[in-house]
């Protein structure tokens, strides 16, 4: 055993990259659900995001046309959600899940011609002098964009939720739709628009894992990445800025979990990697049962079904 | 319930047997992974197309990937047997069961399955003796390594993994004996972030070489990514990482077996065998060793590899203790087949716990 | 411009031409995938919805469709009544796993013992862990009003570790040489859910998942705490009035779809299954919400719903070993075929007009 193999730099550097693209996935959903609608297709947008990028990017050779196409390919998988959920007035739980059922095969036709092919590098931040700061080079000035991207997202997001008449409509729909939809707002349109942005944001998310984080194309290769957004914004208590702590929650005890078996520490995995969806739990409960509070931060029309009866 | 076991039995050979009356020799191989993961299942469908390419009208091979191990398996090897296999090779240790099960409703249909230890009258089992490709590595490693510490990225602490590690150590320790591993166990065989996050950590930690007993290329780019670190392939060649970070390779290369046991098939000679083939038959390929290591280390790596690929030396030689001390293998003492295939413990010097 | 209009009660023509539209569509648009894969598409169709049912191995097949889609109706059904109610039970798949471990580590537990009680108690215990675990979400919801959907869901990832931590720790099978997974229950006769009768698929779960469809469709059709769900689901307030507890309802609708999902956990392991391992749970939870939605949450649409599925993954396997089809296509191809099913509901519950004025759906 030893712990002094451990740099707690290295270690917070490296969770913030761990957690770039499970952060963009949960940013990107929790706006969909404070407008009310619950979309467990995560995974299913986030692994056809990670093919689209790839392909362009392998394509083009620019990692750039990748992103934006990762996340178009996103909004458009969305989009099936959203005509289905909102046009046809299904239900989002099973439509959902369908989703990421369809998505993980799609994505995997998509790609069978992009296995063992190495993309693009992505830019990477490295000014000369203040990267090598210590502590703070490596964790704030040594990265790749999509962390700097993500962590701008999850500001604008929280700008926008705040400060915006926009945003504040957004939330109003999710609070009581037949209340919004009373006020004359566009109830459907604002849902839509929040679906297809949580799609984008998911495939940026599976564009962060496929092009920087691994990088390759491999089938599959989200490997539950989209569930555990979902999780980060129920441990969030739908807020942007908490939706911050919980990614490098995730993704520290991954990392960390990592950190600790090369370091010889003998831990039992399966219990440590299950701490982070017990906390989860947990938060839930606490959020839960102080009522007053929790009232503010769910939304209250979260998955059910909209139909404006006049 | 007997007589009409008997019955339904009867009725699967009959079934089977006038399969059988085709001229095509019929092949059938069921995969736990997609074609495409670029590893273990890929290296399988590699050989799938040898035997194509060996035997062409005369045979004809069928294949179902993303299999579950469990009653999904089951179901698609007797789907096979049905429509007229000859000879179906499962290819994940977790089909051995319901390969044994399949076997015994279809006594005229062969089966070969991939790195079990369960044989009946028509089950074969084969696997490759990875671990010899493990000592070469280790070789290499010891002898590369700066900071004296190599990283490996284990899959599951299962008797495979844990001679690899083993067998990687010994000849790591050969040849510097100041070489340290540090060993994190994946819990995948295949999950390319969490093998990217291992590498990372691994290579964080001061490791400038990565061995990894996963299968996809994601270590590879960690380490190209970091920069001054040397990596192997594993199942794959996984050339597109050379010359640097991949050095070398171990390759599953099972395409002159499955040739083999088809020509048996077609020839009627084949039976029920146990294959535990290395460097020497063919079955575990040394992918080419690049550029990036000296002239002297390749000369002497390559030497072990003859002398491994001959038989004159065998990986496991004493003296060798166990971690805790214990003398396992006196010297000039190799090995015996039995500790190898349930090895559960690391040899002296590996500074790290068998986790449970 | 088109206009939805709800119907005052779901169309009962639309409710049986709706599923048969969908599936029409999806041999279209599955079709035209297969094409463009270069397959010949009239022969993959065939091959997934016929060659099943019909063809001239279909005496093995179709036993196979009861295996298949025993846990599916199972679970579903159990589903259905919290979905009726409003309740959100999504970690089916969790309980499921707990279930396999309560019946199986008991089984292991007491191996080599011979004797008739063995798997009995197991079927009790297997409900009692799935029951166990459901109620974690129920009484986190029913004290703190927590929501049901997430923590339920949170517990799926808590049971596979604690499955993958079992198959490698302390039920590994200690004659395995080292390897992850348990002993083999179906060579422990005792503990053995075996086939009823050889050959024809049927064992203790198809025939619990038999009696659980007729009983929850009594229960619905007759008995007053089917009265209850059906009246929760339509309208909570006057549920209350009706005097309805809605934290009894819950517990009930929580832990009944637990103990089914734990049930069809246990007869799976017991029986086609055979082992614990890392691998056992294959998304049978997840599957049986949509068999839920749809089988409309009606016991009888559910049973047919769930051997529509087993079907196609069924036809998909054949179909990927005869025509060389990736198994990712046929992954699609169900999605497709979910997407219309759910799309069609539409017609169900909805007249659809053309509207003068401009009222937007």
């Amino acid at each position: 055993m030893d712990l002094s193999a451990i740099s707690p730099t290295l270690l917070v550097a490296s969770l913030m990259v761990a957690s770039t693209p499970i952060l963009l996935a949960s940013i990107g959903e929790l706006v969909v659900e404070k407008s009310g609608v619950l979309n467990l297709g995560v995974e299913g947008m986030m692994i056809t995001g990670a093919i689209c990028g790839f392909a362009a990017a392998v394509l083009t050779g620019s990692p750039m046309i990748g992103f934006v196409c990762a996340a178009l390919g996103g909004a458009t998988i969305s989009l099936v959600f959203a005509v289905l959920t909102q046009y046809f007035l299904s239900n989002q739980v099973a439509t959902g899940l369908a989703l990421t059922l369809f998505g993980l095969g799609l994505s995997a036709m998509l790609g069978q011609s992009y296995v063992g092919i190495k993309p693009p590098t992505t830019y990477k931040l490295d000014l000369p002098l203040i990267s090598d700061v210590p502590i703070l080079g490596p964790i704030l000035f040594s990265h790749d964009f999509t962390v700097y991207a993500a962590l701008a997202l999850v500001l604008g997001v929280w700008w926008f939720l705040k400060y915006t008449r926009r945003g504040l409509i957004l939330r109003a729909v999710g609070e009581s739709h037949d209340a919004a939809h009373a006020l004359g707002y566009k109830v459907v349109r604002v849902r839509v628009l929040a679906i297809m942005f949580g799609g984008a944001c998911a495939g940026l998310g599976g564009a962060a894992l496929s092009l920087v984080r691994v990088p390759q194309w491999t089938e599959g290769m989200t490997a539950g990445s989209g569930w555990i957004a979902l999780a980060i914004v129920v441990f969030a208590s739908w807020k942007p800025e908490r939706i911050l702590l919980g990614a490098y929650l995730f993704g520290g005890v991954a990392v960390l979990q990592l950190n600790l078996q090369a370091a010889g520490v003998s831990i039992p995995v399966e219990y440590l990697s299950m701490s982070p969806y017990l906390i989860t739990i947990i938060v839930l409960v606490a959020m839960s049962a102080n009522r007053a509070k929790s009232a503010l931060n769910a939304p209250a029309a979260l998955g059910r079904v909209f139909h404006a009866s006049r | 319930m007997k007589l009409r076991s008997i019955l339904v039995g009867a009725a699967l050979a009959l079934t089977a047997a006038s399969g059988s009356l085709a001229e095509k020799t019929k092949v059938g191989f069921v995969y736990v992974g997609p074609v495409g993961d670029g590893g273990w299942t890929y290296e399988h469908d590699q050989a799938r197309k040898a035997v194509v390419a060996a035997f062409g009208d005369k045979v004809e091979t069928m294949y179902v990937e993303s299999v579950p191990e469990g009653p999904d398996s089951e179901r698609v090897m007797t789907d096979m047997a049905l429509k007229g296999a000859d000879l179906i090779f499962t290819t994940s240790f977790g089909y051995m069961d319901p390969t044994i099960n399949v076997a015994a409703k279809f006594p005229n249909v062969k089966f070969e399955h991939a790195t079990g230890y369960k044989m009946a009258d028509n089950v074969s089992i084969y696997s490759a003796r990875f671990y010899e490709g493990r000592a070469v590595q280790g070789h290499i490693a010891g002898h590369m390594t700066k900071s004296n510490i190599v990283g490996y990225i284990g899959s599951f602490p299962i008797p495979e993994v844990i001679r690899g590690i083993n067998a990687a150590y010994i000849h790591a320790k050969d040849v510097n004996p100041d070489v340290q591993f540090k060993i994190i166990w994946a819990y995948t065989w295949f999950d390319p972030t969490k093998e990217a996050d291992a590498a990372k950590v691994l290579i964080e930690q001061g490791a400038d070489v990565v061995l990894q007993h996963t299968d996809s290329t994601a270590p590879q780019a960690a380490a190209q990514a970091a920069g001054n670190v040397i990596t192997f392939g594993q199942a794959s060649d996984m050339s597109e990482y050379g010359p640097k970070p991949r050095v070398s390779s171990i390759i599953d290369n099972w395409a002159p077996y499955y040739i083999a046991r088809t020509q048996a098939v077609m020839d009627g000679t084949w039976a029920s065998t146990s294959t535990w083939d290395g460097i020497g038959a063919g079955m575990v390929g040394i992918g080419e060793i690049t550029s990036a290591v000296p002239a002297d280390v390749k000369a002497s790596a390559e030497a072990l590899l003859a002398r491994l690929r001959d038989g004159s030396y065998h990986a496991f030689t004493g003296p060798v203790n166990k971690q805790d001390g214990s003398a396992w293998l006196a010297r000039g003492e190799t090995a015996d087949d039995g500790t190898l295939l349930g090895m559960g413990f690391y040899v002296q010097g590996i500074d790290s716990e068998m986790p449970n | 411009m088109l206009r939805v209009e709800k119907r005052p009660s779901p169309s009962k023509t639309w409710g049986y031409l709706a599923p048969i539209l969908a599936v029409i569509a999806t041999m279209i648009g599955g079709g035209m995938m297969f094409a463009l894969l270069g397959k010949d598409p009239f022969e993959a169709i065939r091959i997934i919805f016929y060659d099943p049912l019909f063809s001239e191995f279909a005496w093995y097949y179709r036993p196979q469709l009861l295996i298949k889609g025993a846990p599916l109706i199972l679970i579903a059904i159990g589903l259905s009544m919290g979905f009726r109610a409003g309740v959100w039970n999504i970690g089916a798949e969790g309980q499921y796993i707990i279930g396999a471990l309560f019946g199986a580590g008991f089984a292991l537990a007491v191996y080599p013992t011979e004797s008739v009680f063995i798997f009995p108690s197991m079927i009790i215990l297997g409900a009692l862990g799935g029951f166990l675990w459901a109620m974690i979400p129920a009484i986190l919801k029913t004290k703190f009003g927590t929501n049901e959907i997430l923590v339920s869901l949170m517990l799926v990832y808590v049971a596979e570790q604690l499955l993958a931590s079992m198959s490698l720790g302390l039920m590994k099978n200690p004659e395995g040489f080292g390897f992850p997974g348990s002993r083999n229950l179906q060579q422990y006769a005792s503990a053995h859910n075996a086939e009823l009768w050889i050959g024809s698929g049927v064992h203790m779960g198809v025939v619990f998942g038999l009696i659980a469809v007729i009983f929850a469709y009594v229960m619905l059709a007759r008995h007053q705490l089917g009265f209850h769900i059906r009246l929760t689901g339509e309208s909570p307030k006057a549920a209350r009035f009706a005097g309805v507890n809605p934290n009894r309802l819950i517990i009930f609708c929580l832990g009944s779809s637990g103990a089914l999902a734990g049930l069809a956990g246990l007869f799976e392991i017991a029986g086609p299954s055979g082992q614990v391992n890392i691998d056992f749970n294959v998304g049978y939870g997840f599957t049986a919400i949509i068999v839920a939605f749809l089988g409309r949450l009606n016991p009888f649409g559910i049973m047919l719903a769930g051997l529509l599925m087993a079907l196609t993954y069924i036809g998909g396997e054949i179909a990927q070993s005869s025509l060389g089809l990736p198994s990712a296509a046929i992954q699609a191809f169900q999605g497709m075929l979910l997407f219309f099913l759910l799309a069609v509901d539409l017609l169900t519950n909805f007249k659809i007009k053309w509207a003068k004025t401009e009222i937007i759906v």
